[in-house]
């Protein structure tokens, strides 16, 4: 259902090429806005620094799913052969944990796979992603993000957003197309 | 001779060496959208007749495929040849070619990351596919060497209809856990890799059902910076989580042999050196693919010359590598003085009932890759594809030599018995290949068969150093990782 109301999502501009974006995102960085992104179609090397991005904290919820994945086997193995079914093949102890080195291939392995998954829900969960929509889709012109062009957005959530003060300052900044996204409510 | 002129004038400012021009990953300056539409394109425009010809009987070799299983299920696990003592044969056989052949995927989208090799984005997309469906023909084989199929989920870990659990001691078991999650970690690897991708198909696509399913499995990627940031420390880790399980899953096959005591399987240099003839096998068959899929889709400027170059001397390192193995096997099977080990392999290779199959592993493993000391051979597409092709028999008949010929002819000579394949073995194989080409061409159709996004990166003006207006000159992308070697090009007169 489609009303007349909208809702202002943010400023949209466009760039033409990396140099460009990496330029652009540098200056807003140094103009103190906190909610903007840069659109671009493949990762630029550098422009965490330039847009002055924290380094993911991926990597530690990989570790503890690496680390419960190896648990996970090593419990699996020792309760079912030692515990609830002690089964005596190849001469190797029961009794205790001595038979351990021939539970590695099986521990390596959870350790992998639990990492693995790990890191794609963490990564969903970190960006957000899957989501069916996102106001930014709404301009015509961002469809371009994923062939050639280049874009830097800042949303209306900002702090220092104003409708002409921001617009101002990206077209300063080298913006072409500069837009205001706005979708349906 | 230019530089040696001017070192001799002592009074001049140090001379800095000359940097070379890398060869360019992408030829003829093609543009992003250039990309894009090329690849795009193959999956929007009609495909090809030859597809269609390719596909059919594709099709139809995967029915013939369900249909032996089907038969095997009826009947019994007899209608393929294996008799005592060969109880494992072309089903092992195949199942260790097959699941090798998806390691160079592995190798190529998982160690050449790790180890920059920027070259790699222009196949990987297609040889992580090539592993996945390699690894679905692979599984088939175990699964129904069970003999009662509807039994199989005996392999997974909960007990059994009398409350007994699996042997986890035994190599068999890891092998279930390595093969699936190497089936999983691959099915996560590609699919991260996909979703940029899949992206701009849905962005390209018109409204419609092909764009609703893109869209879902893009899963609203707009390619924001703060998602590329997390982006791309997911795959670093991917890539580093999968090089290890790559090294592993080939191993744990291995310990399938190595830890029996059957003459000629229990040596421990059977680890590297099945982990070498995986990346080997593999290597030839994503050049087999990838030859024709360049030709016929116009994709020269993306696999250049330089990339089948590179995957040629892979094949030549890793086949150099096999024939170390081949001959070490033979070196210690002497040098060990056990009589047995001894026998194994004067009976591989001298006076056994399968001596043509030993050299025929030989010559195409050892002897064909050597071709690819020179450079005309790699260069030539005719000679990379015949060479590929003696890879891809010779890295099935050593499996076939390491599994079949060591059990005709193990310990009791009374008991020895020569191995006779029947048809249902031949079908059964052959139409795994039509399994295999099936999927292949699929994804061909509806997935883009190179990584749009990761090749757009590679690009020289993808440097946000690179300036735009100065489109010559040295590609900075190649001298980021040097910084030393950020020297001024010489001006030629």
């Amino acid at each position: 259902m489609s009303t007349t109301l909208k809702r202002v999502h943010g400023y949209l501009a466009e760039f033409e090429n990396v140099h460009d974006l990496y330029h652009a995102a540098e200056h807003v960085r140094d103009a103190g806005y906190q909610r903007w992104d840069c659109h671009s179609p493949f990762p630029i090397h550098g422009l965490d620094q330039a847009m002055g991005i924290q380094r993911s904290k991926l990597p530690w919820l990989v570790f503890c799913g690496g680390i419960t994945g190896t648990t996970t086997a090593f419990f699996l193995q020792y309760i079912t052969q030692n515990v609830l079914y002690p089964t005596v093949v190849q001469a190797k102890p029961i009794t205790a944990i001595w038979a351990i080195p021939a539970w590695f291939p099986v521990m390596f392995e959870l350790t992998i796979l639990f990492s693995a998954f790990t890191t794609l829900f963490g990564l969903l969960a970190l960006i957000g992603l899957p989501r069916f929509n996102h106001p930014i889709f709404a301009s015509k012109r961002f469809a371009k993000f994923s062939d050639d062009t280049f874009f830097v957005c800042i949303e209306a959530r900002d702090p220092k957003f104003s409708q002409e003060g921001t617009k101002a300052f990206l077209e300063k900044i080298g913006g072409k197309h500069v837009e205001l996204v706005e979708d349906d409510i | 001779m230019e530089s040696t002129a001017t070192a001799s004038n002592s009074s001049a400012a140090p001379i800095q060496p000359r940097v070379l021009d890398r060869e360019p990953l992408v030829l003829n300056n093609r543009s992003y959208s250039w990309i894009t539409n090329r690849i795009c394109g193959i999956i929007e425009n009609k495909q090809p007749m030859l597809w269609w010809i390719l596909f059919l009987p594709s099709v139809v070799l995967t029915g013939v495929m369900a249909f032996c299983f089907v038969y095997l299920i009826a009947t019994g696990v007899g209608v393929w040849g294996q008799k005592q003592p060969v109880a494992w044969a072309w089903d092992i056989t195949n199942f260790v070619f097959w699941i090798g052949i998806g390691h160079a995927g592995t190798l190529i989208s998982a160690i050449l990351f790790l180890t920059r090799q920027k070259w790699r984005t222009s196949v990987n997309r297609a040889a992580e596919a090539m592993t996945i469906f390699a690894v679905m023909c692979a599984g088939l084989f175990p699964a129904f060497h069970v003999g009662r199929v509807w039994m199989v989920w005996f392999l997974a870990p909960v007990p059994n209809a009398n409350a007994i659990w699996q042997n986890f001691k035994s190599p068999l078991l890891w092998d279930v856990f390595a093969v699936s999650t190497y089936f999983s970690v691959s099915v996560v690897f590609w699919f991260i890799g996909l979703v940029p991708d899949l992206a701009t198909l849905r962005d390209r696509c018109k409204p419609g059902i092909k764009k609703t399913l893109y869209g879902i499995f893009a899963l609203g990627w707009r390619g924001a910076n703060r998602h590329w940031s997390h982006y791309e420390t997911a795959y670093m880790l991917l890539a580093a989580l999968s090089t290890p399980l790559v090294l592993s899953v080939h191993s744990v096959v291995s310990f399938d042999f190595a830890t029996s005591v059957v003459p000629g399987w229990h040596t421990t240099i059977f680890p590297p050196y099945f982990v070498a003839g995986a990346i080997f096998g593999g290597f030839a068959m994503v050049l087999t693919l990838m030859i024709p899929c360049r030709k016929i889709y116009g994709l020269q400027d993306l696999i250049t010359a330089k990339h089948i170059d590179n995957m040629a001397k892979v094949i030549l390192l890793t086949g150099t590598i096999v024939g170390y193995a081949y001959c070490m096997e033979l070196f210690i099977a002497y040098y060990s003085a056990n009589y047995y080990e001894g026998q194994a392999f004067l009976l591989r290779a001298l006076h056994g009932p399968s001596v043509p199959y030993y050299y025929a592993m030989f010559f195409c493993n050892v002897i064909a890759p050597q071709l690819f000391w020179f450079r005309w051979a790699r260069h030539s597409m005719f000679w990379v594809m015949v060479v590929s092709m003696f890879v891809n028999f010779g890295m099935w008949y050593e499996r076939y030599v390491i599994i079949v010929t060591t059990l005709e002819v193990h310990m009791t000579p009374g008991a020895w018995r020569t191995f006779q394949a029947t048809w249902v073995d031949k079908v059964t194989f052959l139409g795994t290949f039509g399994f295999f080409m099936m999927n292949f061409l699929l994804f061909l159709r509806f997935l883009p068969v190179i990584a749009i996004g990761e090749v757009k990166g590679v690009l020289p003006q993808s440097n946000p150093h690179h300036d735009p207006h100065q489109e010559k000159g040295i590609q900075e992308e190649d001298l980021m990782d040097y910084p030393d070697r950020h020297v001024a090009k010489t001006v030629t007169a």
